[in-house]
């Protein structure tokens, strides 16, 4: 694996900084990947009562902003079709 | 005089906390200034062989808070510099032996007549820790470029955080300049960019810290290997001095070859 990522350019730091990358974001806001697809849910339950948003467009990550994490949804809204709701 | 209180720790052990302790106290002593260092990890103590005070051991900090001896009684004086101690930890107790406030109540009094108080914090994040952060105004984090030592770090981070303790700095400690340039080692730029904590000293790898060990004489004093040179920098960057960081360079053919030459 090693000789075969070295030769294709993929050198062993930027595995452990993307593996690192990942693994304090989880352990500084200990959260795993589970709860955030049951919030995902739920969010998308509550804003569907009074927005026509499509499911499977839904984003919920969590970013980083120097040491501190947030939550950053990305809900994009249907565009309003004229039908009565 | 009124000491600053720099404790020294890391989460993960043998990153080189003690190393680093032992090196930074020389420098600044070299400086001038009084120093203390507190040797934190009781049960398992080591900071008096890394500065080679191991046989002058009679009373530990143990002793001073259970009241057998007198705060001073338990100093040992380095010979090298006149304004240099050492508190050393007790071997046959435990971390419970000492409490947070304990640790508060022993800098407090040590404060007027230093400059600085240093204290070594064991490894880990329990007890030992917790003492060794209580009484600081100055944290340093050792780690070293590798996952599980970056990882421990960041927990430590964040248990200062909740401390309510100032950010702390970040020493890099063991990098192997021809692995980062080889793409097989996390850089000084990655190890910020995932921990976010200013860094304060990037100490190369360097085989004369084991030797520096083996005869008990801190790299700092001599200040001639790259680490003792970067021990000093860091002594200088704590006092409030601006000083650049060193390159870290990779041997070429052509050094090693000079480096024969040169009977070294």
């Amino acid at each position: 694996m090693g000789f075969l990522d070295n030769l294709f350019g993929k050198p062993s730091a930027n595995h452990a900084k993307n593996r690192l990358q990942l693994v304090l974001i989880h352990d500084r806001v200990n959260l795993n990947s589970a709860t955030i697809e049951l919030l995902k849910d739920d969010i998308i339950n509550a804003i569907s009562k009074h927005i026509d948003i499509d499911p499977s467009s839904v984003r919920i990550e969590i970013e980083q902003q120097g040491r501190s994490q947030k939550l950053v949804a990305d809900i994009p809204i249907r565009p309003h079709s004229g039908k009565k709701q | 005089m009124a000491a600053n209180v720099l404790t020294v720790t890391s989460g993960k052990g043998g990153v080189g906390k003690t190393t680093t302790v032992a090196n930074i106290a020389v420098a600044l002593a070299n400086d001038g200034k009084k120093v203390v260092c507190i040797d934190g990890d009781i049960g398992l103590r080591n900071l008096d062989v890394i500065l080679g005070l191991e046989n002058r051991i009679v009373y530990d900090i143990v002793d001073v808070v259970e009241g057998r001896c007198r705060i001073r009684q338990a100093m040992i004086r380095d010979k090298r510099f006149p304004e240099l101690f050492l508190i050393p930890a007790a071997q046959t107790r435990d971390k419970n032996a000492v409490s947070p406030s304990d640790m508060i109540r022993l800098c407090d009094e040590l404060r007027a007549e230093f400059d600085w108080i240093i204290i070594d914090s064991p490894a880990g994040i329990e007890r030992g820790f917790k003492n060794s952060i209580a009484p600081a105004d100055i944290i340093v984090i050792v780690t070293n470029p590798e996952m599980s030592a970056v990882r421990d770090a960041d927990r430590v981070v964040g248990l200062i955080e909740a401390e309510e303790k100032k950010p702390p700095y970040l020493i890099l400690n063991r990098i192997k300049q021809n692995m980062v340039q080889r793409g097989d080692m996390l850089s000084v730029a990655d190890v910020y960019d995932l921990l976010r904590v200013e860094v304060i000293g990037i100490v190369p790898e360097d085989e004369n810290t084991i030797i520096a060990a083996n005869k008990g004489v801190p790299l700092a004093i001599e200040g001639k290997s790259r680490s003792g040179v970067a021990y000093r920098n860091i002594a200088k960057r704590l006092c409030g001095e601006q000083v650049p960081f060193m390159k870290l360079d990779v041997d070429t053919l052509w050094d090693k070859l000079m480096q024969i030459g040169k009977g070294n």
